[in-house]
């Protein structure tokens, strides 16, 4: 039987990830390599395992074996395959199937490096890997069961168990509930993936961080080591929050990206100290500073992992107070506040020897701008775990269930969006050590004078207020960024005599981390244009018009044309209206809004028709129409003005991520190289 | 914080420098969460929690939840009026726990005819999941003529996607 396979392959996995931490461990502390080695094989054993149990678990929804509960849930006949398949992240319990699949996936890839010159880190990354692991492992197992079955008792009672109770006979519906049209949508069918594999990626820069406090090699080799897969949980993080915000901007029908919603931020807040940690590593690597700093937002990066994978899981969509209601929150909380008290303890334990190399001397050197840079980021932290904890800490203390909205998110923490992207103009510029406004000036006023000039051009044009700072710290951050590339690319240009484009090229591939990180800074500033444009000058209409008649949106006019309601064989009844869109009285276009109602789940789907330019979207949403369509139809008209930008940004920040994470051609002499000046004798 | 990048060798007037930035820095973000939490909390109440005490949140921005009740509905596509009521559930998610879970408090709420009711006027699109049962969670507050004015509209509907058991099945 199927389900009695899948889960008996969880369990022997359960087993021997429990097995593997343990041996690992022993062999570690008694010196007893082969222990070692028998917990290397027993962690890459572990993804064919899962692999085992995830694929029955797909083989059962393809087949549709309603007899399981999870099937029943997230399936139905009517669903097309790829759907079925991607069902296996459409529940709580599948998804945490996969969340182990990748984790053992990562788990697997990391025993099968060259672990020659490393071999001390070993069996620490092996237990914390495999620790994770069965947490995990011990949900799926013993709380959030994808295998369990329908069973009907000899008194003719329906339960739900996964083996056969006696006398029992299975039950098989003839059809399932089908999955949540909401996330019947090709952002939500990648958005999820992407995001756990952002959020598993970075389970192991913690696993080397902790393995470098336990065995006391304390210097930069675990930064070093954990670089690569540092920048790509980062990237597949990042994409998982883009995607998500595009599902949210075509799916929910409210003409918005972002909502700060608990689940968002759950996902956002692993990418704030990520995000940190990527910046703090730098100094590390390069002066020897912040070491203690970079292995608590390490620590705290691991926990807000696990902590961001429970709220994404806890509720699908409406994620209002769905804090207390899943079975597993209690466990989370366990399992968070150990791993994050053995950390800690571990990092006190060693706090001797994590002293830094050297000291900061300048308040604008480039590495004291960089550490207002992570307290900016901890500041928004900061306020992210505040807006979410904060209905919890004040019914604590004063009886009152207290709430805070979007307001509050936006409020709080739009200056310190603008603090970083002041920073991000001013750091590439500011030398390191000693550094001071004098000098800072001087290498600064080029590209300042040139920002304050389109500030100038933009207050003729008649921009006041919050657009306008925005504006110009858009501005401030891309002359900066293309400035550093000009001055890199003409160095290059007089010193080796090389044309612009290959020098362009030679300065970007020698140093990947820097340049590409440039490139992320462009994506940031296009991405938020894009923010300023609908947040400040989005503007939005709505009404009841019959055929023929029109509403206007500032320049725009929508004319509704006709509507038609009809079925179609995936089991839909769709309500599609045709309107015109012309702009100035000049025809531009046809859009086609429209509601999907879904006969199984019985839930309405409202699908915008939007008209898309680097300029601006005209979004228009079907809101309500006659039976007989002559009567007339309720339209939403929203004018989105640069919301493109947050999305081609969003493509740019990508491609600068890869730009940094791509492969040198051998990495492993590369860090050879690069670290030897670095493990001096007598350092640590 | 401030720890961390301190080391003994530091001179102290170098020192107190980064300790004044970081604190500055620190104090400007705690006053942007205090200022910002005082300006935009919202009272999360239950609708008995709302009429025992009407005069002391009398004007200010609340959050309640209740079940909706389906004949209720009534919405005014031309103007985009929508009014529906709701009936009194706990707010509290031990409480909801106990009596067996939201969809359960939630079928409670709207068969009981003894429980407290609220009339809610909201202007704007009709949600999709605004349906009999649902809970509906509304920001907004409590006008003098005793309806409750919602310029915000969350709905959950806990009973449609993950259930235990199928309600008929087939063998």
């Amino acid at each position: 039987m199927i389900p009695t396979f899948g889960y008996s392959v969880l369990v022997i996995t359960f087993v021997l990830a429990i097995y593997g931490a343990g041996a690992a461990a022993a062999g570690a502390l008694l010196r007893w390599p082969v222990w070692v080695k028998s917990a290397r094989s027993a962690m890459l054993l572990t993804f064919p395992l899962i692999s085992l149990s995830a694929l029955s678990i797909i083989y059962l929804l393809v087949t549709n074996h309603y007899d399981v509960q999870f099937v029943y849930n997230v399936t139905s006949n009517s669903m097309p395959y790829y759907l079925k398949v991607t069902a296996l992240w459409g529940g709580q319990a599948g998804s945490l199937v996969f969340w182990c699949w990748l984790m053992s996936a990562f788990a697997s890839a990391v025993t099968l490096r060259k672990w020659d010159r490393d071999s001390e880190f070993l069996p620490w990354v092996i237990v914390v890997a495999l620790v994770t692991l069965a947490f995990f492992l011990g949900l799926v197992i013993f709380v959030e069961n994808p295998f369990v079955r329908f069973w009907q008792t000899p008194g003719g009672q329906q339960i739900v168990a996964m083996f056969q109770p006696a006398g029992a006979i299975p039950i098989a519906p003839p059809d399932g509930r089908g999955l949540n049209p909401l996330l019947r949508h090709p952002g939500m069918i990648i958005h999820p993936p992407m995001l756990y594999l952002g959020f598993v990626s970075f389970v192991i820069p913690y696993s080397f961080a902790i393995a470098a406090l336990v065995t006391g090699r304390t210097d930069d080799r675990w930064i070093r080591l954990t670089r690569r897969w540092t920048l790509v949980a980062w990237l597949f993080l990042s994409l998982g929050l883009i995607l998500g915000s595009r599902w949210a901007y075509d799916v929910l029908g409210w003409g918005g990206y972002w909502g700060w919603d608990p689940v968002e931020i759950a996902a956002f807040m692993p990418w704030l100290t990520g995000t940190a940690f990527l910046h703090s590593v730098m100094i590390q690597e390069k002066r020897g500073l912040f070491k203690r700093w970079n292995i608590v937002l390490i620590i705290l990066t691991y926990d807000l992992v696990i902590f961001g994978t429970f709220l994404t899981r806890s509720g699908v969509l409406s994620s209002v107070h769905a804090f207390a209601q899943s079975a597993i929150g209690p466990l989370f909380f366990g399992f968070i506040a150990l791993t994050f008290g053995v950390s800690l303890g571990l990092l006190l334990y060693r706090w001797n020897i994590l002293r830094a190399e050297g000291q900061m001397h300048s308040l604008l050197s480039r590495e004291s701008l960089f550490l207002f840079n992570n307290l900016l980021f901890m500041g928004i932290l900061a306020v992210c775990f505040w807006g979410v904890i904060f209905p919890l800490v004040s019914e604590l203390f004063s009886g009152q269930k207290v709430t805070v909205g979007p307001p509050f998110y936006e409020r709080s923490t739009g200056p310190l969006f603008a603090g970083l992207l002041f920073l991000m103009g001013v750091a590439p510029l500011a030398a390191w050590r000693h550094s001071t406004a004098k000098t800072l000036g001087k290498a600064i006023w080029k590209p300042f004078s040139a920002s304050l000039l389109l500030v100038v051009a933009l207050f003729i044009l008649g921009i006041r207020g919050v657009a306008l700072l925005g504006f110009w710290l858009a501005a401030w951050v891309t002359f900066v960024t293309l400035y550093e590339y000009g001055r890199g690319v003409m160095a290059r240009h007089r010193r080796s005599g090389e044309s612009l484009p290959v020098a362009l090229w030679n300065l970007a591939a020698r140093n990947r981390r820097r340049y590409g990180g440039y490139i992320i800074h462009l994506g940031i500033v296009l991405m938020a244009l894009g923010v300023i444009g609908i947040e400040i000058f989005q503007t939005e209409t709505q009404g009841t018009i019959r055929q023929g008649q029109s509403l206007t949106l500032g320049k725009y006019a929508v004319t509704y044309k006709s509507l038609a309601e009809f079925d179609t064989p995936d089991g839909r009844n769709v309500a599609r209206a045709v309107v015109d869109v012309s702009r100035d009285g000049r025809y531009l276009g046809e859009l086609h809004p429209r509601r999907d109602y879904y006969y199984e789940s019985q839930q309405p789907m409202t699908i915008p028709g939007v008209r898309s330019t680097m300029e601006e979207d005209i979004y228009v949403l079907l809101v309500d129409w006659q039976p007989i369509s002559s009567q007339g139809a309720t339209f939403k008209v929203y004018h989105n003005p640069l919301i493109n930008w947050l999305w081609l940004g969003g493509f740019v920040f990508i491609l600068g991520t890869l730009v940094a994470a791509w492969p040198d051609k051998d990495p492993e002499e590369e860090k050879m190289r690069v670290s030897q000046p670095v493990v001096v004798p007598g350092r640590v | 914080m401030e720890q961390s990048i301190s080391t003994p060798q530091i001179k102290p007037a170098n020192r107190l420098k980064f300790i004044i930035g970081g604190l500055m820095i620190i104090a400007a973000i705690a006053y942007l969460i205090i200022s910002s939490t005082q300006a935009n909390a919202q009272y999360f109440l239950t609708i008995d929690e709302l009429n025992s005490r009407a005069a002391s949140i009398a004007g200010r921005e609340i959050r309640v939840s209740g079940a909706v009740l389906g004949d209720s509905i009534q919405y005014d596509s031309q103007n985009l009026v929508l009014k529906f009521r709701v009936a009194h559930v706990p707010g509290d998610n031990k409480d909801i726990e106990a009596q067996g879970g939201l969809a359960a408090v939630l079928h409670a709420a709207v068969t009981d005819t003894n429980r407290s009711h609220m009339d809610v006027v909201y202007t704007g699109v009709k949600p999709d999941l605004l349906r009999h049962e649902a809970q509906a969670i509304m920001t907004g507050h409590m006008g003098e003529d005793g309806i409750f004015y919602a310029n915000e509209l969350l709905l959950k509907c806990p009973t449609k996607y993950e259930e235990s058991v199928p309600q008929q099945s087939g063998n």
